[in-house]
């Protein structure tokens, strides 16, 4: 991955996960909405399932199953879970939430991760 | 698990036998019969530094090299690089067999993230990680090092559990034989209580300071359908590797041997029966500083380089050079025989590790270079750095070992003045088969050095007091006129 992408986006993300199961089902519509709310216009996903690229994990140092690695901008980084905390998302992606939808940060509208 | 054959006698094998695979470390296998469960997961305990990864890298080792079982370790710490480089400190080249596609090392490297999870999540991508090294080279062991460290990686504790619990069931469904360590912890076994999962085998690594000394036990916690010893073994790690020393006390068949073994001083022969040790024997020989137990032991060890036999010489007090240099006045010139390869002097201060360290230390230089006489010089110095009572038990442990491989053996002790309380508490003299006296006594303001045999079993032997001269003729006994008879130098007995 360059440091220039191609497609001129601020944000190039990639998520792994292991075979399209509901949890990575979920993890992929969930990135798809923060993106378009938050990054519309400026973000890219790349999904890689390993159960079809097993040899990826060791390459990439992937334990988990989803983990969202956010390529561009530099410096990575990596979440882990199916991305239903919104907020946990913007803060570890370190994206500033758009002014339009700043209730989400407040609202809450997710259930708490932790059991 | 497959049933154990018929016995045809009746006894015992009927229940069904645990398949075991040899580990490849020295003295493991033979404390567990045979080595750890094939195809099942292995746990390995300890605290840092104890030895776990070693443990870990020796069995992938081993399988690759000398049981055709190719194998995967999966690093949570260590890099590639890392483990290569302490591995080749102990002699292996895990780049090599790499190359070879004997071994797969894959770290694992886990970063901590600040902001925790965002959602639920699986860890099938390590499985599948898993899956593909095991593939790559057609794995049959692996060794997870240490799988607990996602703990400190990833903070739902609930889903890692429930996943290390299902990650050991996989591993045993795949047939693998699996090595798992883990750091111990203060309220269970181990700091994450894993044990829970995987308790077909346990083996715990102890790294203690006993008398101000550190000393590697290893300990077989459990070993579900197996016989093992509960006992506390110690181990070494150098660069030979791990090996563990089974206690051999349990077994005492060794073959009493008639064969005898010149002392190296024909007069002494002369008072042992005229044929000097048996062969195998244990030789205690006792005295107050000055006289002359270095020597008898240098005329023991040169005689039978002489006859073409291979000698081993501890020595606990003297360098190896002080020890040259002392005897060469009484004409007994070691070098050579050095130089020759038919002895070695190993000098080592008793301070410098504990009593299991040396023993195991002492087993180690036995097996390298399988002597026939061996020499402690002297045994009582151990007692610096143990209880009576663990002198005591590794003195057995030696002397049995010793026994078992019909190598004759020779003990110095230093006595106190008084000359009669010989090795202060220390039962020696009931180990050993044959026990000499030196003492200093005054003749006419001469100081004279006295000999004298207190026991020697099975054996007519001399019950007399003779003098030892020490010169540059050699080392030489005479008889005594009666009238010349005196105490020894300090008040006490004069012996028998
Ligand atoms: N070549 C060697 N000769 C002698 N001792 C060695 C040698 N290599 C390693 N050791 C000993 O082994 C110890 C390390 O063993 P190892 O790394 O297996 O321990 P560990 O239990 O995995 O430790 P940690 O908890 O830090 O992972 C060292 O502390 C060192 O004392
Ligand atoms: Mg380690």
């Amino acid at each position: 991955m360059t440091a220039t992408d191609p497609a001129g986006v601020t944000y190039d993300l990639r998520l792994y996960i292991a075979g399209l199961t509901p949890r990575s089902l979920l993890a992929i519509a969930n990135l798809k909405r923060i993106c378009e709310t938050h990054l519309a216009g400026e973000y890219r996903i790349e999904v890689v399932d390993l159960k079809q690229e097993p040899g990826r994990a060791r390459r990439d140092q992937i334990v988990a199953s989803p983990t969202l690695v956010r390529q561009l901008p530099g410096p990575s980084r990596r979440l882990i879970g199916d991305l239903s905390n919104t907020e946990r998302v913007l803060i570890g992606l370190e994206i500033a939430p758009h002014p339009s939808v700043q209730e989400v940060t407040t609202h809450a509208d997710e259930p708490p991760v932790r059991p | 698990m497959t049933p154990g054959p018929p016995d045809a006698s009746g006894s015992l094998a009927l229940l069904p036998r645990l398949d075991k695979i040899p580990t490849g470390i020295v003295g493991l296998d033979e404390i567990t019969g045979g080595g750890i469960p094939r195809g099942r997961s292995t746990l390995v305990v300890g605290s840092a530094g104890a030895g776990k990864t070693l443990f870990a890298v020796e069995c992938l080792v081993n399988g690759a090299e000398r049981y055709g079982e190719p194998g995967v370790l999966i690093s949570f710490e260590e890099s590639g690089a890392d483990l290569a480089q302490n591995a080749a400190s102990l002699g292996h080249d895990l780049r090599r067999l790499e190359r070879d596609g004997l071994l797969l090392v894959d770290h694992v490297h886990l970063e901590r993230t600040e902001i925790g999870e965002t959602g639920e999540f699986d860890l099938e991508p390590l499985f599948l990680r898993i899956q593909d090294a095991v593939d790559e080279i057609g794995a049959k062991r692996i060794a997870l090092d240490t799988i607990e460290s996602i703990f400190g990686g990833i903070s739902n504790e609930a889903i890692l559990r429930s996943e290390l619990r299902r990650l050991f069931l996989w591993l045993r469904e795949r047939g693998l034989t699996a090595i798992i360590t883990a750091e111990q912890g203060t309220e269970s076994l181990t700091r994450h209580g894993i044990e829970e999962y995987v308790s077909d085998c346990v083996i715990l690594l102890d790294h203690r300071v006993l008398n101000k000394v550190s000393t590697r036990l290893l300990r077989v916690v459990k070993y579900r359908g197996t016989e093992h010893g509960t006992n506390e073994y110690p181990f070494l790690i150098d660069r030979n590797g791990i090996t563990v020393f089974p206690i051999t006390s349990t077994e005492l068949s060794y073959e009493v041997s008639a064969e005898r073994v010149p002392t190296g001083v024909p007069d002494l022969d002369a008072m042992l029966g005229g044929a000097g040790y048996y062969r195998g024997s244990s030789v205690l020989l006792t005295g107050t500083a000055g006289t002359g137990k270095t020597s008898i032991a240098g005329r023991f060890v040169e005689a039978a380089c002489e006859r073409g036999e291979r000698c081993l010489y501890f020595a606990f007090e003297e360098a190896a050079s002080q020890i040259r240099r002392n005897l060469a006045p009484v004409g007994i010139h070691l070098a050579r025989w050095e130089d020759a390869g038919y002895l070695r002097i190993h000098a080592t201060r008793p301070t410098a590790f504990g009593l299991e360290a040396h023993l195991a230390l002492l087993f180690r230089r036995i097996e390298e270079h399988a002597p026939t006489v061996v020499v402690v010089d002297p045994v009582s110095n151990l007692v610096s750095i143990g209880s009576p009572l663990e002198v005591q038990v590794m003195l057995v442990r030696l002397i049995d070992y010793l026994k078992m491989r019909r190598i004759t053996t020779l003990l110095t002790g230093l006595a106190d003045s008084a000359g009669d309380r010989e090795e202060s508490g220390m039962e020696i003299s009931s180990l050993s088969d044959t026990w000499i006296r030196l003492q200093a006594v005054r003749t006419d303001g001469r100081r004279q050095r006295t000999i004298s045999i207190l026991k020697s079993r099975g054996m007519e032997h001399s019950d007399e007091i003779r003098e030892l001269r020490l010169g540059p003729g050699g080392v030489g006994i005479e008889e005594i006129a009666p009238d010349e008879r005196h105490a020894p130098v300090s008040a006490g007995s004069a012996g028998p």
